[in-house]
């Protein structure tokens, strides 16, 4: 399998990508750690008349923190971001999120925003922005702009990123309190592989064991990874027994909308969707409950 | 109308070399077809088998998904950088023959990429981490489980051989 031909441009800043973007137009494609996009190429499911390799930008590449938000440049790899200490004891759900996305070899290569902005339905990542209410932020020639996660993506590999625009940098709120607790879980056919069903859930708690706030989301079970604000509201004030947290995950799997394929039928899916938010949370839960 | 060729050099196994490929060539078809280092097997070409793993900038990657252009100025070890100067197998090479850790050999090459980086950052891995450190990296033959024993057997040999330098250096 081999990508049809293409140009190949390396820019060296931002500002060029987007200067190059704003000249080409729709035909070309930004590429960051292109673990999906090179072998959508090798299928020829895509095939762009050039590509603006963002890979040497060192601008793109970075960890940093602010006022209750750590904030990572677009092309930061995955492995990097798994690796971080600091970011592991202040946005815990990455590193956990980061066990399930493929493979060491592709860990290295592969960006965080290029996750993002790839935007498969079962990927993981895309899955703790929805959670976290991840903020990002979009430049193109004329300025940048910052959306939430919520409304950046728009379907099935489909952000609402122009055809002009870069993802520069992600701001992933930063839960205060002692008493975090945070889980990620997925099934899937075969370790690396991309969901069928995953969730994650992030809790915290007060000196008593009272929820103070949560969140959760699903992913796999539609076009895009869904977090459920509303139902994760419901569990404030309460000591989450297991009869409660069943009843927000029983709830949030009737909200999903999945397909049948031969991976799984819709009716699995969304059972496994119930199985597995139950599932996060409690364990969200006992880890945020062992904390002093 | 042929198509643009892009000039590439690239620090391969500690050698700089230059090659002039078209952008859409993939870094594993310019090491095997441009520069004859054919150690380095293709596998799927998408990204699954993990064959073709080597070592860029240090850190083991798939060659089947860059493209060779990207590889431009950056350093790439692959299989054949694992063998000792005089070309006779490495300890973990030689690991893998001693505890049968291979039988048609496809995946060797991308399997003793992924455990030689593991065993560059862990010394004495557990079961455990080295099944992840291979679980990009498919074999239909062995079942794994030698391939595990071998690169236990190597870690053991790597540690025993640096505490009897140690002794020498006394």
């Amino acid at each position: 399998m081999k990508a049809a031909a293409f140009d190949y441009v390396r820019a060296t800043s931002v500002a060029e990508a987007c200067e190059m973007l704003r000249q080409d137009g729709d035909d070309v494609k930004l590429i960051a750690g292109g673990q999906s996009l090179t072998p959508m190429m090798a299928m020829r499911l895509t095939r762009p008349s050039r590509l603006i390799d963002i890979n040497e930008i060192g601008a793109l590449k970075f960890i940093a923190f602010g006022e209750n938000v750590a904030r990572i440049g677009a092309c930061t790899r995955q492995s990097v971001v798994a690796r971080d200490k600091a970011l592991a004891a202040q946005v815990p759900l990455l590193r956990q999120a980061l066990a399930w996305v493929g493979h060491v070899q592709t860990r290295n290569r592969g960006t965080v925003g290029g996750s993002l902005a790839h935007a498969d339905p079962a990927a993981e990542l895309p899955l703790v922005a929805q959670v976290l209410d991840a903020r990002m932020q979009i430049r193109s020639t004329t300025g940048t702009r910052t959306l939430p996660a919520a409304e950046f993506f728009v379907g099935p590999l489909t952000t609402a990123l122009a055809a002009d625009e870069c993802l520069e940098e992600i701001h992933w709120p930063m839960w205060t309190g002692h008493r975090l607790g945070s889980a990620f879980t997925e099934v899937s056919r075969r370790h690396g592989d991309f969901a069928i069903i995953e969730a994650c859930a992030q809790i915290a708690l007060d000196d008593e064991g009272r929820c103070t706030r949560a969140n959760f989301g699903l992913g796999g079970g539609g076009t895009i990874p869904l977090a459920f604000p509303e139902l994760a509201s419901r569990l404030n004030g309460t000591l989450l027994e297991d009869a409660v947290l069943q009843d927000v995950a029983r709830e949030a799997a009737t909200e999903l909308d999945p397909g049948s394929d031969l991976h799984a039928s819709a009716g699995y899916r969304r059972h496994l969707a119930a199985v597995l938010a139950t599932r996060v949370l409690r364990a969200a839960y006992e880890e945020a409950r062992g904390k002093p | 109308m042929s198509e643009k060729l892009y000039a590439v050099t690239l620090d391969v196994n500690g050698k700089l070399c230059t090659a002039h490929v078209p952008a859409r060539l993939s870094l594993v078809d310019c090491l095997r077809d441009e520069l004859r280092l054919t150690g380095t097997h293709i596998g799927c070409e998408h990204g699954i088998c993990g064959a073709c793993s080597v070592l860029l900038d240090g850190e083991p990657v798939r060659s089947c998904l860059m493209f060779a252009v990207q590889a431009d100025g950056h350093k790439v070890t692959t299989v054949e950088g694992l063998a000792n100067a005089d070309g006779t197998p490495g300890v973990l090479q030689d690991s893998f023959c001693e505890k049968h850790a291979l039988q048609c050999g496809y995946c060797t090459p991308g399997m003793l990429i992924a455990a030689h980086a593991l065993l560059q950052i862990v010394a004495q891995p557990t079961d455990e981490q080295i099944r992840e450190a291979i679980g990009g990296n498919l074999c239909r033959c062995t079942g794994y489980q030698q391939i595990v024993d071998a690169v236990k057997h190597a870690a053991a040999r790597l540690a025993n051989d640096n505490s009897s330098a140690a002794d020498k250096r006394r």
